[in-house]
């Protein structure tokens, strides 16, 4: 068993872990710890993958900017345990069964697919000059166009969070 | 058949992984009544997808997918600003983020 090969099993059980305690955790601020060590541990499959510009950007991205925005939110909410109705039990055995049902279907739908053929491996793929340089040539239409989606993401948040009677005014 | 995409690891391992991450982020979204927890279940759902696309473009070699996770990156920043700005907005009106409260809005 190599080195890469244990990395990757204790990577994939802290991020399978922290994602179950995110989503069964009973206080939100749990929920968001669970989050953070969850795609901490993708960025760590990111990096073992050789995609270290994409393993950085998750971090900043994700942890850094969506993890905070959360729990800015959560925190400013000062929110406790929601009151969970009676039936919460029965709605989570639905719920598992559901999710299960859907993975069976991706299970079985990869079971019949046709067998994978692989390209010649190649290690820089995942480096900043490589993506930088596709980003830029081949992609550059879509790159402006995520500007003025974030552009556009902004301003809808800021005009949303306004106080009431100043939305009424625009 | 297995194809190794990292020495030891075949590229089915990280399909499992995402497989298996996207089905928690299924039972999250189902089974939650707080809106923040069930927002938090949907980023976890695409990071699911990311991973699965960064290990087919290690297997098949491919540039573009890489540059796919990053466009996705950008989406959910856009998604969970405006969703968190809604979700404020909720909070306002009702005191609760509790999503039985929304039933109230049906037309």
């Amino acid at each position: 068993m190599g080195i890469t090969e244990i990395a990757f099993y204790i990577l994939a059980a802290i991020g399978v872990i922290s994602a179950l305690v995110t989503v069964t955790a009973r206080h939100p601020i749990y929920s968001i710890l669970g989050l953070v060590t969850c795609f901490f541990s993708i960025s760590g499959h990111y990096i073992l993958m050789n995609a270290q510009f994409l393993g950085l950007v998750n971090i900043i991205v994700y942890a850094g900017a969506i993890i905070v925005l959360f729990l800015f939110v959560v925190m400013m909410m000062n929110l406790g345990e929601i009151q969970e109705t009676s039936k919460n039990l029965i709605w989570k055995i639905m719920a598992a069964l559901a999710a299960g049902c859907l993975m069976l279907v991706l299970v079985a739908a990869l079971k019949v697919s046709d067998n994978l053929v692989s390209a010649q491996p190649d290690n820089n793929i995942g480096l900043v000059e490589t993506l930088g340089n596709v980003l830029l040539h081949e992609y550059l239409v879509p790159f402006i166009m995520t500007s003025i989606l974030l552009n556009a993401a902004m301003i809808g948040a800021v005009l949303l969070s306004n106080k009431e009677n100043k939305l009424q005014n625009i | 058949m297995n194809i190794e995409i990292i020495s030891g690891v075949s590229v089915q391992a990280y399909i499992w992984l995402s497989l298996i991450l996207f089905a928690i982020g299924v039972f999250g979204v189902l089974s939650r009544k707080n809106a923040i927890v069930i927002f938090m279940s949907v980023e976890l759902m695409l990071n699911a997808a990311n991973l699965l696309l960064v290990a087919f473009s290690k297997m098949y070699a491919d540039t573009s997918a890489q540059v796919f996770v990053m466009f996705t990156m950008a989406v959910a920043a856009a998604e969970v600003a405006v969703g968190l700005a809604i979700l404020v907005l909720m909070y306002r009106n009702t005191k609760t983020v509790n999503i039985d409260v929304l039933s109230k809005i049906k037309g």
